[in-house]
């Protein structure tokens, strides 16, 4: 394999145990945590991510409640990983600080702190708490699509100050074009001392090629997901990631064919519908929408009579945020009500 | 007690102590006499001077010196000066309404539990959230039992101030406690969302309950509705956005598998006194620390004092 033995050019973040729980509806047992874990960890990728795909304390009526807790399958996949580490999730107003200490006792070593892109002065706390905690701090930067590189810049300082140890770049909606990616990777780069991440979807078929830019970017943490599995069309496919770095030379540490049997033969089996750019999928690339909207608007769609295609455009006119499901069904009413009307 | 009100003063000139004050001057219960800062310069100061109000920057001191000129005070600085400020207050024979989230005396809403704490020295009002949701969590209570109940606040993020930001769990945790203590749910988890769009949106409410399989949704519909009303009444742009909706479950909820659900979608739209209209989250406390102050001064001071 080209690059082999260098040192590799990023950190492969693998979130299918993460972001991959919104494409289950936060359905994962604790067997098929085991089964990923095991796999990611002999395939060679440094960091796997497990929490409910709204971060801890994210199993709830409004984002959907975890079939088993997610304590129990950070445990388990604790005990199937070897080289690995453990990361989490947290999303201040959703869980709390003190979740850290739990799953800290739990192995989880990487605490990654997500804010919606304009509001990182509520992630001191918890940085702060994570790092008291020993551990590795990450800043996350949602729907950073939403605001101009410099702001994006100067909100990631404040999560720099706060002690982490690498910001993200987060493209939430997929929304990102090769241009917006790279923009927003270089003026972090610039504005920041601590390492720089990029967490893609690929709503608009774009995640591998914007990683791929944001590493060209000077980013040394990327994220990933086997088969994509996660919200919206899916994030950027590990395994296909590891393969085309592999032949431009970049060098990962990860194993591509271990990541190609992880893919087909532990998470395809699982997914409940395969991971494709229909025509909401996309619409949240082109609109704007944060991507962990898709299954909630297709089942207010349903329950109301409407079509998710202009629940969707709707909440992108709306500019709705991160963590505001609730307004999936506010919007399908209101949808439904014009409906009635005319 | 010139005109039989009951005189207060508020202790903080920011943002929510001028909009206090606004609201306090057309109480027909409450004789707001001062303001109280520690700010000169401050637009709340020269406000209450515009008003004709005693305007002073020399802080609690200034308040203690004339203590015997006032029976309630509004407490609108922070948790930390109010922790300070409290014991100083008590010991004036000074009955303190708590705007802060310093958590020294009770936490009330106003249609939930006010009556039962109208004889105590310092009253808190939990969180805005809190505010806006545990009257719904307590309607529903009051029909059948909640096993489990979860609020979604959104606010503008032009209307979270520092002390939000920099302590959210804060808010999420205690709301999370006025849940379960106040509204009557076995469990209870609350969220916050903030939201930066321009024009910013007004706060947004959701709240869920999980229902027995025996509830009565008619009964459940109705008395959220006069709940609503209820707290509408003294915090005017409280309103439902649509009727409450009833879901099948089962849902497995941490309080327990539950047989249904009901969603409450409300919105709270500001008066505008000072705080901007979208900023509905800090109008409800407002309002609501005026609530209790009026119903204190009606139902407690009044009967004290001859007019």
């Amino acid at each position: 394999m080209n690059g082999e033995g260098r040192a590799a050019a990023f950190r492969l973040t693998d979130t299918t145990l993460r972001d991959g729980s919104h494409a289950v509806s936060h359905r994962f047992t604790e067997e098929q945590v085991r089964a990923v874990a095991r796999a990611l960890d002999r395939a060679g990728v440094p960091v796997i991510e497990v929490s409910h795909g709204d971060g801890l304390g994210g199993s709830s009526f409004n984002y959907g409640f975890s079939a088993t807790d997610e304590r129990e399958l950070l445990a388990a996949a604790a005990e199937e990983i070897s080289a690995a580490k453990l990361a989490v999730l947290l999303l201040p107003g959703i869980g709390v600080a003190e979740d850290l200490k739990v799953v800290r006792d739990l192995g989880a070593s990487v605490a990654r702190v997500a804010t919606h892109c304009t509001e990182a002065d509520i992630s001191p706390q918890h940085i702060g708490m994570a790092k008291d905690l020993g551990m590795e701090a990450v800043g996350f930067l949602m729907m950073a699509h939403m605001i101009e590189p410099r702001a994006l810049a100067k909100q990631a300082r404040i999560m720099e100050e706060a002690g982490a140890d690498c910001v993200y770049v987060t493209d939430s909606a997929g929304a990102m074009t090769v241009p917006d990616a790279r923009a927003r990777v270089a003026a972090l780069r610039e504005a920041l001392s601590c390492e720089v991440g990029f967490h893609a979807h690929n709503n608009l078929s774009l995640a591998v090629a914007n990683s791929l830019a944001a590493v060209e970017e000077g980013a040394t943490q990327i994220d990933g997901c086997l088969c994509g599995l996660g919200a919206g069309a899916g994030n950027c496919p590990s395994e296909i990631l590891v393969a085309v770095c592999d032949k431009l030379g970049i060098p990962t540490g990860v194993d591509p064919l271990a990541m190609m049997d992880a893919a087909e033969e532990v998470v395809r089996p699982l997914m409940p519908r395969p991971q494709v750019i229909d025509r909401s999928g996309l619409l949240l690339g082109y609109a704007g929408v944060y991507s962990s909207f898709l299954l909630h608007a297709e089942r207010a769609a349903e329950r109301f009579g409407v079509d998710a295609k202009d629940i969707l455009i709707e909440l992108g006119r709306r500019k709705v945020v991160g963590g505001q499901e609730d307004m999936i069904v506010d919007v399908a009413l209101d949808l439904s009500k014009r409906a009635g009307a005319g | 007690m010139r005109d039989g009100r009951v005189p207060c003063a508020v202790l903080g000139t920011g943002n929510i102590g001028t909009d206090l004050m606004e609201k306090l001057l057309r109480s027909p219960v409450l004789e707001l006499r001062a303001m109280v800062g520690i700010d000169p310069e401050s637009d709340g100061l020269a406000r209450a001077r515009a008003r004709g109000l005693e305007a002073t920057h020399e802080g609690i001191d200034w308040l203690l010196a004339h203590a015997d000129e006032f029976r309630l005070v509004f407490e609108a600085t922070s948790a930390k000066v109010h922790l300070r400020h409290a014991p100083r207050l008590r010991e004036a024979g000074l009955v303190a309404i708590d705007l802060t989230p310093a958590a020294v005396g009770p936490a009330v809403v106003p249609p939930v539990n006010l009556r039962e704490h109208l004889g105590e020295p310092n009253l808190n009002l939990i969180t805005c959230g809190g505010q806006a949701t545990v009257p719904i969590v307590h309607a529903v209570t009051r029909v059948c039992p909640v096993p489990y109940a979860e609020i979604v606040s959104t606010v503008a993020s032009r209307s979270a101030g520092p002390g939000t930001r920099q302590n959210i769990d804060e808010f999420t945790q205690r709301t999370a406690r006025g849940l379960e203590r106040l509204g009557g749910a076995a469990r209870g988890k609350a969220i916050i969302v903030l939201n930066p769009a321009e024009p910013p949106i007004l706060m947004r409410n959701t709240v869920y309950c999980a229902l027995p399989e025996d509830a009565d949704r008619d009964a459940v519909a109705r008395s959220v509705e006069a709940m609503v009303a209820e707290v509408a009444s003294y915090v005017p742009g409280y309103r439902l956005k649509s009727p409450p909706l009833f879901d099948d479950g089962p849902f497995e909820t941490p309080g327990g598998r539950a047989a249904a659900r009901v969603t409450v979608l409300l919105e709270v739209e500001g008066a505008g006194d000072y705080l901007p209209t979208y900023a509905g989250n800090l109008d409800i406390m407002t309002a609501s620390a005026v609530r209790v102050g009026e119903t204190i001064a009606r139902e407690r001071l009044a009967a004290e004092v001859p007019a």
